[in-house]
């Protein structure tokens, strides 16, 4: 990365991996078991998160001088608000389908932890720039884990990505349904997302054995 | 050289190797392990582990032998080539023809259960460099009891591989396990193939493969005619020796009345968790013929099918007493309290007949509620074990005051 310090750098590539915000701090697991049964909302949802936690954390940053303390968390909340709002306008503009699937998590996104976490322990002591790359670093860790459950619970759940049938027709029997091969339907349930996520902190904490605590 | 010698032979050669578990596992299975302690305590005792897993298994052997004979019979039944079986002892049941369909389905189920379980276990053992561990004999034989004849093999190697790791390996392997890797395994089936698990097409062999044409043929379990409101066809006395439709190791009664005394007996099974299980479905198969009998719940509920069958009648009906005897009597699952058994026990019944009575979607109830009573039996100890110190320390005060 040229174009960024080492510093700089570390901010965002720290929460894809080793200071992962799902599976390391365990936040926003709310969103992450209830959107992930299909891939498109697990892309669309790390990308709203991704623009209201980026612009998120530069707001806060550049008043953060005069925030009074006091009120600092309903200021938070109003800009977070204001983002999600846009967030949920653009969607339903332009991706109509789209937002009635995901309908209150959108919404839903004002009480993603990650987002109030960061502009509390973040943006209100550092400049823009490095609150932006904090937010984007953020969300793109919580972006990661939400596409990487997403893709195998619509993948062995409905046997699809992204809606296209990449497994065959369990109808029509072709592919491989037709060697006897059925959808796993507990991979549409939530727990099993939590299992997912689960099953992706043991493989992270047992690669690196300084993540684990007593 | 026999086998005993060159198995000797390969455990010393891979010693303090990375496959050395699996080696050992072998031999320790096989034979008497040729090594003695090194501690300075010595403790002779024939109840080791390898020897209470054998007794569980001994004692479902026979529902084993018994649901090979019963998939058969159904089968035969529903095709109408042969006629319904008389009592236990009927001419009909015990037949060559019966065992050979059989054991042709369960078998592979036998096979495939064991196969997948051990490998995990041995993996684990070879990665985490410990010791294989005898609990999955138990588990590998409690699976095809519990699983619809006609289940696929592959769904049953996809279920045990989950089983095994989510449910056991996880936690650290056998002895350390909060679910119950068996029922874990038919949980997972039950959410991820519940066209596979429930329905009336998968209990006797053949009838989904029928289903839709000229022969169809149909099997419904008790409970679920039960649930909606249909005659039942079988006999009290066919419910108890088990000549009924149902899961293959479930159905009869009277052989799971005598592998609990073997357990009890045997004093590998804890006769208060079955006692106060069967005791909780009781009382709540009572409050249920209460509710009935007041007039509450009448003929147009759809919960009256299942409410007013007699509270008895509940445990010759579905899994409970299996569920009682084989799965609830884990001694790593349960309550560990003498007090916190009779409570995880009373609990087991009592939510197993509510879920049967209250979900149709969940014709059967037991491993759900073992499962959730799994997930409390610490707590239940935790509580039992407080309110013991708290007694005591009041009765030093007053001898003290």
């Amino acid at each position: 990365m040229g174009l960024l310090s080492k510093k700089d750098s570390k901010l965002i590539l720290d929460p894809l991996a080793d200071n992962n915000p799902i599976t390391i701090q365990v936040l926003g697991i709310c969103s992450a078991l209830a959107i992930t049964a299909q891939l498109k909302a697990s892309i669309v949802m790390s990308i709203s998160v991704l623009f209201v936690m980026g612009v998120g954390n530069v707001v806060i940053s550049l008043i953060r001088n005069i925030i009074p303390s006091k009120i600092r968390i309903i200021v938070q909340l109003t800009v977070v608000a204001a983002l999600v709002i846009i967030v949920d306008l653009v969607l339903k503009a332009f991706a109509y389908e789209l937002s009635k699937e995901l309908s209150v998590f959108v919404g839903l996104i004002i009480t993603n932890c990650i987002i109030m976490g960061r502009f509390e322990a973040f943006a209100l002591g550092n400049g823009p720039w490095r609150s932006f790359l904090d937010g984007i670093g953020n969300a793109a860790g919580y972006g990661v884990i939400l596409i990487i459950v997403g893709f195998f619970r619509e993948l062995l759940g409905s046997g699809t990505l992204l809606g296209i049938k990449v497994l065959g027709d369990p109808i029509e029997k072709t592919g491989l349904y037709a060697i006897g091969y059925e959808n796993n339907g507990f991979m549409l349930l939530s727990p099993m997302a939590l299992i997912v996520v689960g099953l992706i902190i043991w493989v992270q904490r047992s690669r690196n054995k300084a993540l684990i605590e007593d | 050289m026999g086998l005993k010698s060159n198995l000797h032979n390969l455990k010393e050669k891979y010693k303090g190797k990375k496959m050395a578990p699996a080696f050992n596992a072998l031999h320790t299975f096989l034979y008497l392990p040729n090594e003695t302690t090194h501690g300075g305590t010595h403790i002779k005792a024939a109840d080791d582990l390898k020897r209470t897993m054998n007794t569980v298994i001994m004692a479902m052997v026979p529902c084993l032998i018994f649901g090979m004979f019963n998939a058969g019979y159904q089968h035969y039944l529903a095709l109408g080539t042969i006629e319904a079986s008389q009592g236990f002892l009927g001419s009909t049941f015990w037949t060559l023809d019966n065992l050979i369909v059989g054991a042709w389905k369960i078998l592979p189920l036998l096979a495939v259960s064991y196969g997948v379980g051990l490998l995990i276990e041995f993996i684990f053992a070879v990665i985490k460099g410990h010791e294989v561990e005898e609990g999955y004999l138990v588990t590998g034989m409690l699976v095809p009891l519990i699983v619809p004849v006609d289940l696929p093999l592959w769904m049953l190697a996809v279920a045990v591989a989950f089983g095994v790791v989510i449910g056991k390996e996880v936690f650290g392997g056998t002895g350390m396990n909060i679910l119950n890797p068996a029922l874990t395994i038919r949980a997972f089936l039950f959410f991820a193939y519940p066209t596979w698990m429930s329905g009336d097409k998968v209990w006797v062999h053949g009838a989904v493969e029928r289903a839709g044409t000229a022969d169809a043929i149909s099997g419904e379990t008790i409970l679920g005619s039960y649930a909606q409101n249909q005659e039942i066809v079988y006999s009290f006395a066919d419910m108890f020796y088990g000549l009924i439709p149902g899961s293959i190791g479930e159905t009869s009664k009277l052989l799971i009345i005598f592998g609990a005394l073997f357990l009890i007996f045997t004093k590998v099974g804890s006769w208060r968790i079955m006692l106060s299980t069967v005791i909780g479905a009781l009382v709540m198969g009572l409050i249920f013929n209460g509710v009935v009998d007041a007039g509450i719940i009448t003929s147009t509920s759809k919960f009256y099918g299942l409410m007013r069958v007699p509270f008895w009648q509940h445990l010759i009906i579905g899994s409970i007493l299996f569920g009682a005897v084989y799965m609830a009597t884990d001694p790593v699952t349960a309550a560990q309290t003498n007090k916190g058994k009779w409570i995880y026990g009373f609990l087991i019944g009592f939510i197993s007949i509510m879920i049967r009575v209250f979900n149709p979607a969940y014709p059967e109830g037991v491993f759900l509620a073992i499962l959730l009573m799994n997930v409390f039996a610490p707590t239940i100890d935790h509580y039992v074990v407080q309110g013991n110190v708290k007694r005591r320390l009041k009765r030093l005060k007053v001898k003290t005051a």
